[in-house]
């Protein structure tokens, strides 16, 4: 037993440092910390910078440009790209359809897409949830029937994130109305600028466009677009989701925005004195720290103890603590500023140039609530907190 | 990094778990001897070298990691064994072992590694509440010895043990680190009185009354002044180990509420098909594994840490394990319904010994005080 890192791996983050303190350009960098989103511009540029060193999609298998690096390799990568901070790659092209093509597509399929997913030279979207279908995710009803050589799709995906930059969605259709819902699921690629398609934006709460609506009429997609065998799609839709519970616990980003409130606190004034100093803040600070280090070592055991049945639990409780993490750190933004949060920055714009020189306001302060707003999600999407729970009583013998 | 027992470390893990499986079941539980223990699951710590993993092996021990300990005292979490390895092979003998080398220093370790005598640290005071350095028992010099003048207080099995050892103050103010005097203390010594009471989980513990005790020159363990130093580390090394404990306790609690959500009935269901309550269980689950997660962390920094630098990591971790000992036993009573409130049904006892770890050697409130004067974690331990 030892949790120390060994000088090789120390050795790998002060390189993988260094090489984000010399890339990562100074605008950008200011914006995460500013806790700003980055546009489609800023997200595909940097994709291609960390392409070009070979770093986009170091997760996959070396033939189709992985890195082959360990799993603590990638937590230290990981961990470094979060305190840069640099935009993390988009986990639609790098943690899920990529991965799903590997494990799932054909040779063809794999030779036409996985360069272009890698570059970001497409932006992909995730076409699962339906406006029926939520967490009962097998019931989706979107129907692709054949027609000679081509899928005709019909139906509306919902909550898509950043459709409106997507250049291809991967999307659950139903392709057979006869068997158990979950055997009639099949899973295609399509190309949004495919006659038929429509993206609706959709209103949220944060005031930030990020989530939208998909129509398809008609939808014509070539059968060669189909991953897998007809109707077994469900295969693919559970390998992709087991991926995302792991890697949306993110505990890296974590630890980076926690290191950051508290250096933040430190020069905020608050009721007389620093934020630092108030007792019950520095509290929920320092409690915050302590579950993220246990999360972090959670992460590890499950890493380095290799899976398998004993620890069918841990994807569950990364994604359940992970992203309860993320929202006691949107939050700490948010008691932080105060009365600082209200003001609308508004969208597209840098927060100074709108209403920061009037207010005076710090720009992570202006943002807090948009973020404490849109971080709801994480606890909704990808499994919510109580299928996590369902999935998690299963594993221990309860139903 | 390794998340591995080695193969010698899981033999000792079955090895504690065969050992205590068979002689600690919860009906043999209150069958315990005259002195307040199993004497026959005693031996057997002894024979197997338990009772030493804390002592050098120059002094008749095993020199042992934390890990060793860490493993043993699992097993007396999840077994809820009543006996007094923590005072004895962990506390007092680390206490023995940090402080400077004396002959008879040398001599009880070898006699409590061999199982032939029982200690205890004898530190803690009314009034002290978590306070480390917080000494009123005094202690002055004269020709024949030392004598000490003073009282303790909830000594675990301090009118069992064979020798106390005691710390007392010679020079400073209440609170100060400096001062601070260590001195063995044998049962038989004259002028002090034992008055022994029972925890609410069960185990013994002393009120210890000193009048003029003489301490005879070759039982002075360290009047360098600097006795703190040798406290801490042995509390630490016992904070630790309880963290350790409460893992056990608390997997054994968890095991036991998912085995009767499935037994018992109600509405003609397994009470196990209620989503309510799976989500209960799940959550515990949950706080279980970031605890073991947390245990882990602090018992390897004893060994990768100076001992400033361990305590940010100490307190973070006696945080989390306080906090998810009271999640998971309060939840385990809560799942139970009515047989979780009595005695006869073994998971209260899990309730009342989790409830006591987070009050022992500083509770969750206490360290995570300390943690935010420390200036957080993270700053401390990346």
């Amino acid at each position: 037993l030892d949790l120390r890192y060994t000088p090789e791996q120390e050795t790998f983050r002060s390189e993988v440092r260094s090489f984000f303190a010399d890339t990562v350009p100074l605008e950008l960098r200011r914006k995460l910390l500013d806790g700003r989103r980055p546009d489609r511009g800023e997200v595909v540029q940097w994709h291609q910078t960390l392409n070009a060193k070979g770093w986009a999609v170091p997760s996959w298998p070396k033939a189709w440009g992985g890195c082959d690096w360990s799993p603590i390799q990638l937590m230290i990568f990981q961990e470094e790209q979060a305190a840069a901070p640099a935009p993390p790659a988009l986990p639609f092209n790098v943690n899920m359809i990529g991965p799903v093509l590997i494990a799932f597509g054909s040779e063809q399929q794999k030779r036409r897409f996985l360069p272009r997913i890698a570059n970001l030279d497409d932006w992909w979207c995730q076409g699962f949830s339906e406006p029926g279908s939520g967490s009962d995710l097998a019931s989706l009803s979107t129907f692709a029937r054949k027609e000679g050589d081509n899928y005709v799709v019909n139906g509306q995906k919902i909550w898509t994130t950043y459709a409106q930059y997507a250049d291809w969605i991967f999307c659950l259709v139903r392709t057979s109305r006869e068997a158990k819902k979950q055997a009639g699921i099949s899973f295609l690629l399509i190309d949004m600028k495919s006659p038929g398609v429509t993206v609706r934006k959709i209103e949220t709460i944060d005031g930030i466009h990020s989530l939208n609506e998909i129509f398809f009429d008609d939808v014509r997609v070539p059968i060669d677009q189909l991953v897998g065998r007809e109707n077994g799609g469900w295969d693919c839709a559970k390998f992709l989701l087991g991926n995302e519970r792991v890697c949306i616990a993110d505990v890296g980003h974590t630890k980076a925005r926690l290191r950051q409130i508290r250096a933040l606190a430190h020069k905020t004034a608050g009721g007389g004195r620093r934020m630092i100093e108030q007792p019950l803040f520095a509290q929920k600070l320092a409690m915050a720290e302590i579950e993220a280090k246990a999360l972090e070592i959670t992460q590890f055991r499950l890493l380095e103890g290799g899976g398998g049945a004993q620890m069918a639990h841990f994807p569950s409780i990364l994604k359940l603590k992970g992203t309860e993490l993320q929202q006691t750190v949107q939050q700490l933004f948010v008691d932080l500023a105060g009365p600082s949060a209200l003001a609308v920055a508004a969208e597209g714009t840098d927060c100074r140039n709108s209403v920061g020189p009037l207010l005076n306001e710090p720009d992570w302060a202006l943002t807090a609530l948009e973020n404490y707003f849109y971080g709801r999600a994480a606890t909704i999407l990808g499994g919510s907190d109580e299928i996590q729970k369902n999935i998690l009583s299963r594993t221990m013998g309860l139903s | 990094m390794n998340f591995e027992f080695s193969a010698e470390q899981e033999m000792l893990k079955s090895e504690v778990e065969r050992l205590l499986g068979n002689h600690h079941s919860f009906e043999q539980r209150e069958f315990v001897s005259v002195e307040g223990w199993s004497s026959p699951v005693w031996a057997l710590f002894a024979e197997m070298g338990l009772l030493g993993l804390n002592v050098a092996e120059e002094n008749g021990g095993v020199g042992a990691t934390p890990v060793e300990t860490m493993i043993v005292m699992e097993g007396i979490g999840r077994h809820l064994a009543h006996d007094p390895f923590l005072p004895s092979a962990v506390l007092a003998s680390t206490a023995l072992s940090l402080a400077r080398r004396s002959k008879s220093a040398a001599r009880l370790l070898k006699d409590a590694a061999a199982g032939r005598t029982v200690l205890t640290l004898a530190h803690s005071e009314r009034g002290t509440r978590y306070d480390l350095s917080h000494v009123t028992t005094t202690a002055r010099k004269t020709q024949s010895g030392w004598l000490i003048e003073g009282s303790k207080s909830l000594v675990p099995y301090g009118a069992r043990a064979n020798f106390l050892v005691v710390s007392a103050r010679m020079t400073g103010e209440i609170s100060a680190r400096d001062g601070i005097g260590l001195f063995i203390v044998p049962d038989s010594a004259e002028g002090l009185q034992r008055r022994e009471h029972r925890l609410h989980d069960g185990s013994l513990s002393a009120e210890l009354a000193f009048a003029d005790v003489l301490v005879p020159n070759e039982d002075v363990l360290d009047v360098s002044g600097r006795g703190f130093d040798v406290i801490e580390g042995a509390y630490q090394v016992g904070i630790a180990a309880l963290a350790a404990e409460a893992v056990g306790a608390m997997a054994a609690a968890l095991d036991l509420t998912v085995e009767y959500l499935n037994v018992r009935r109600q509405f003609n269901v397994p009470i196990a098909t209620f989503q309510s309550l799976q989500h209960r269980a799940a959550e515990m689950l949950l706080w279980l594994e970031q605890a073991r997660s947390m245990a882990l962390f602090g018992t390897l920094a004893l060994v990768a840490e100076d001992i400033d630098q361990r305590w940010p990591i100490l307190a973070a971790m006696k945080v989390q394990i306080g906090r998810s000992a009271r999640f998971i036993g309060q939840s385990a009573i809560q799942l139970h319904g009515g047989i979780g409130m009595a005695s006869e049904y073994p998971v209260g006892h899990y309730f009342r010994r989790l409830t006591a770890i987070d009050l022992l050697l500083g509770d969750a409130d206490h360290h995570l005080a300390t943690l935010v004067d420390a200036g957080g974690l993270l700053s401390a331990a990346g």
